[in-house]
C-alpha cells in the first residue's frame, strides 16, 4: 500500500540494521555466544558430580598418630595427611586438611567452625574414632543418596548462567549501540527524519529477541549435549521466558543508555546496575543465603525473577501459569523501563 | 511531485538569537531563502553557520526569533516538515558496518514518498558500491551517501552543512553535479561552506556570516562588485614593500592589505595597476619575489569586510 521504494517497514529496517551491525562485530559475537558456553563448560567440569568423595583428615605427627591412622583406615572413606604439630592451624586455614586430629586420650579435633566442609569432616572423623573406641550406634539408618539428573549443581547452574547472559547481552547490546549512535551524531540525524522515536527504541529491544533465540539455543543446547541438563517444563515455556527476559533487560538497557553521552559513562552505569544482581539474584548460589530483611528487595529484582522462573521451567518442570508472579515482575520491569526511557531519552 | 507553486519563501527567519554560556552563537539573524534557489551561508569557523542551520532544521531551539519553513512552523507542523525536508549534518557518521544499500534502504523506509532505493543509488553514482560497507568508502563517497540519505524522501528543501569540506576537487565536482540534478527538479537548497568557489559555482545568492550575524547578502556577482574592484594583485618582495599609502595611490587600486609578508591590492584596472606597481618597485630598488593576479572572489569580499581571511589557517 504505502510506497517505501523497495524498503520494508521502518521497524523492520531498523531491527535488521541492528541485527546486521551486531553480527558484523566479531567481539560482540564472542561475548554473546562463546563466553557463556566456555563458562558453562568450565563450571560444569569444576562442579561435576563425582560420587562419594573421601574425607580428608590431617593427623598431627606425634605419639599415638599410628593408632588414629589405623582406626581411620579401618573405617574407610578417609584420606589421611600427616601434619607437623606446628603446622596445624596453617593446614586448616589453607585447606590442606579441613580437620586435624591431635592424638591423645581423649584426642583433640582442630577445625574451622565457620566452614561447612570442616564441620562435616569433623563429624565423619568423630564417628569413625568413636566406633573404633567401641561406641555402639543406637540404630542403623537406611541411606538413599540421590544423583538424579535435574538435581545436580550443574542443573541448577545452567538456568542461572542463561539468566545472567540474557541480562548482560541485553544491557550491553542495547546500551552500547545507542550511546555509539549518540556520539556519532547518528541519533541526531535520525531525529531529522520522520522516523518514529518509539520505533527506534523498539527496534533495539526487538533485535534483542532475534539474538536471544540464538543465545538460548546455544547455551541450552550445549548444556544438554555435554552435561545432559534437561528442560523439564518444555521448550515452549523456556522460549516464552527467554523472550520476557529479553524484553525486560532490553528495556533496562534503553533506560541506562537514555542519557549517557560516552561509552565510559554507560559502561559504568551498566556495571552499577548489573553488579548487585550478579551477587543477589542467585546466579552461582541461591539468593536465599541472604537475610530475610533483604528478601523482598531481592525478589523484586528482574534477574531474580528470571532465574527463579528459568529454574522452575528447566529443573522443576513448572508451567508458565505457576510462574505468573515472576512473569509479572519481568513484564513490569520491561514496560516500565521502556516507557521511562522514551521520556528521558536524549536524542542529541 | 507535490510542490505547490507559491511566492512564499521556502524559508524565512527573523531576529534569530542563540546563546551559549560563553558565546552568542547567533546574534539576531534575518534570512530568507526563495523557492527553487540555492542559498549559501558562508563564514569562517565559529561564525554560527551550523547553529543557524540546525535551528532552521528544527534540531535546536532558538532563544529568540521566528522561523518559518515552507510556510510552516516547527512547533505546530513538526511531523509534516520532517517529511518535506532533507537534511545532511556536519558531523554525522553513518553506521560503518552497514552497506551502502542497507543504509539507504533504512533511510528510505522512514518516508512514504520518494525515489526507489536503486534510483537513489544511481542519482549519487554509488550503484557500483551498493554492497560495500560504509566504513570502507572514501570521504567523497560517504558524503554522496549522506546526500542520498537526505534525498530519500524527495524533499522540497535540502539543508547541507559543509557538504564538501575535506574533499578533493574531483569529489567536490561530483557532489555539485548531484546537487545540480536536484535543483533541475525544482528543489531548494540551503548550504553552508567555507569554499568560495563552491558558493560561486552553486549558489544563486550567498549570505556572509561572521560572529553570529549576516555581514553581506546578495548574488556572488553583486557581492564581488560591491568591493569596487574586479581583480586582486598579490605580490611579495625581498625587503620592505612600499607603504600602504603609496600603494593605494597607484592607479585603479581600491585597497591594500598585508598578510604573511604578502601584499594584496584590490583593483578595478589591472592593466594600469601592474605597470605602475612595477615602476614603483624598480624605483625603490626592491626585487619582486612573487606576483600573481586573480579575479576578485567572495574571499576578497570577506577580507574587505572584516580584515580577516575566511580560512584562518
Ligand atoms: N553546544 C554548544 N555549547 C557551547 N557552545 C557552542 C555549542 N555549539 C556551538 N557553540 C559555539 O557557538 C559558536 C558557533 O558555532 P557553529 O558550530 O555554529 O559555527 P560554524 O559556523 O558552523 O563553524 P564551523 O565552520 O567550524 O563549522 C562557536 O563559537 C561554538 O564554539
Ligand atoms: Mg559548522
Amino acid at each position: 500500500m504505502s510506497n517505501r521504494g523497495g524498503a520494508a517497514h521502518p521497524l523492520v529496517e531498523l531491527t535488521l540494521a541492528r541485527f546486521r551491525e551486531f553480527l558484523r562485530e566479531p567481539e560482540a559475537v564472542f561475548w554473546v555466544f562463546a563466553f557463556p558456553v566456555i563458562m558453562t563448560c568450565a563450571l560444569g567440569i569444576a562442579f561435576r558430580s563425582r560420587g562419594a568423595e573421601p574425607v580428608i583428615v590431617g593427623v598431627a605427627e606425634q605419639a599415638g598418630a599410628d593408632a588414629v591412622r589405623g582406626a581411620l583406615a579401618a573405617a574407610g572413606g578417609f584420606t589421611v595427611r600427616s601434619i607437623a604439630p606446628g603446622e596445624i592451624e596453617r593446614a586448616i586455614r589453607d585447606g590442606r586438611a579441613p580437620v586435624v586430629v591431635v592424638p591423645g586420650t581423649p584426642p583433640a579435633y582442630r577445625f574451622d567452625e565457620a566452614r561447612a566442609e570442616s564441620q562435616v569432616a569433623r563429624l565423619a572423623v568423630d564417628r569413625a574414632l568413636q566406633r573404633a573406641a567401641g561406641r555402639q550406634d543406637a540404630f542403623v539408618p537406611e541411606e538413599r543418596p540421590i544423583d538424579a539428573i535435574g538435581s545436580r549443581y550443574i542443573d541448577w547452574l545452567v538456568p542461572g548462567l542463561l539468566g545472567m547472559n540474557i541480562m548482560g547481552t541485553g544491557l550491553w547490546g542495547v546500551g552500547f549501540s545507542i550511546v555509539q549512535a549518540r556520539t556519532k551524531k547518528l541519533l541526531k540525524r535520525l531525529v531529522a527524519t520522520p522516523m518514529s522515536r518509539a520505533a527506534y527504541l523498539a527496534s533495539h529491544v526487538l533485535s534483542r529477541l532475534l539474538f536471544l533465540a540464538m543465545e538460548t539455543l546455544v547455551i541450552v543446547g550445549f548444556a544438554w549435549a555435554v552435561f545432559g541438563v534437561g528442560v523439564r517444563g518444555g521448550v515452549l515455556a523456556l522460549a516464552v521466558l527467554a523472550l520476557a527476559g529479553a524484553l525486560t533487560f532490553g528495556g533496562l538497557g534503553l533506560l541506562v543508555a537514555s542519557r549517557a553521552r560516552t561509552i565510559e559513562a554507560v559502561s559504568g552505569l551498566m556495571n552499577l546496575v548489573m553488579m548487585p544482581m550478579w551477587v543477589l539474584s542467585g546466579v552461582f548460589f541461591a539468593s536465599s543465603n541472604f537475610p530475610d530483611v533483604m528478601q523482598p528487595f531481592i525478589q523484586a529484582l528482574p534477574l531474580t525473577a528470571l532465574n527463579d522462573a528459568l529454574r522452575g521451567v528447566m529443573n522443576e518442570g513448572q508451567s508458565l501459569v505457576a510462574l505468573r508472579g515472576e512473569m509479572a515482575i519481568l513484564l513490569a520491569w520491561g514496560l516500565g523501563t521502556f516507557a521511562l526511557a522514551l521520556r528521558l531519552f536524549r536524542w542529541q | 511531485m507535490n510542490r505547490v507553486p507559491t511566492d512564499a519563501p521556502a524559508l524565512a527567519c527573523r531576529g534569530l538569537v542563540k546563546r551559549y554560556p560563553d558565546i552568542v552563537a547567533v546574534a539576531g539573524l534575518d534570512l530568507e531563502v526563495r523557492r527553487g534557489e540555492c542559498f549559501g551561508l558562508l563564514g569562517p569557523n565559529g561564525a554560527g553557520k551550523t547553529t543557524t542551520i540546525e535551528i532552521l532544521e528544527g534540531l535546536l531551539d532558538q532563544d529568540e526569533g521566528e522561523v518559518e519553513v515552507l510556510g510552516r512552523g516547527w512547533r505546530t507542523d513538526r511531523d509534516e516538515l520532517r517529511r518535506r525536508l532533507g537534511v545532511q549534518l556536519q558531523e554525522t557518521q553513518l553506521a560503518d558496518k552497514l552497506t551502502v544499500e542497507e543504509t539507504l534502504r533504512l533511510f528510505r523506509s522512514f518516508f512514504t514518498d520518494g525515489p526507489a532505493v536503486s534510483a537513489l543509488l544511481d542519482l549519487v553514482e554509488l550503484g557500483a558500491k551498493r554492497a560495500s560497507w560504509v566504513g570502507k568508502l572514501s570521504g567523497g563517497q560517504k558524503q554522496r551517501l549522506a546526500i542520498a540519505c537526505a534525498l530519500a524522501g524527495r524533499p522540497e528543501l535540502l539543508f547541507l552543512d559543509e557538504p564538501t569540506t575535506g574533499l578533493d576537487p574531483q569529489s567536490r565536482r561530483q557532489l555539485w553535479d548531484v546537487l545540480g540534478r536536484f535543483r533541475a527538479d525544482g528543489g531548494t537548497i540551503l548550504l553552508t561552506t567555507h569554499y568560495m568557489d563552491e558558493a560561486h559555482a552553486l549558489c544563486d545568492r550567498v549570505g556572509i556570516m561572521d560572529r553570529g550575524t549576516l555581514i553581506a547578502l546578495g548574488t556572488p556577482r553583486a557581492l564581488v562588485a560591491s568591493i569596487g574592484a574586479e581583480h586582486v594583485v598579490e605580490f611579495a618582495v625581498d625587503g620592505t614593500p612600499p607603504p600602504d599609502q603609496a600603494l593605494r595611490a597607484l592607479p585603479g587600486v581600491r585597497e591594500a592589505r598585508r598578510r604573511d609578508g604578502h601584499v594584496a591590492l584590490a583593483t578595478s584596472e589591472l592593466h594600469a595597476t601592474i605597470p605602475a606597481l612595477l615602476d614603483r618597485l624598480r624605483h625603490d630598488g626592491t626585487a619582486l619575489s612573487l606576483l600573481a593576479t586573480h579575479s576578485a572572489t567572495l574571499e576578497d569580499v570577506f577580507v574587505s569586510l572584516t580584515g580577516r581571511h575566511l580560512r584562518d589557517e
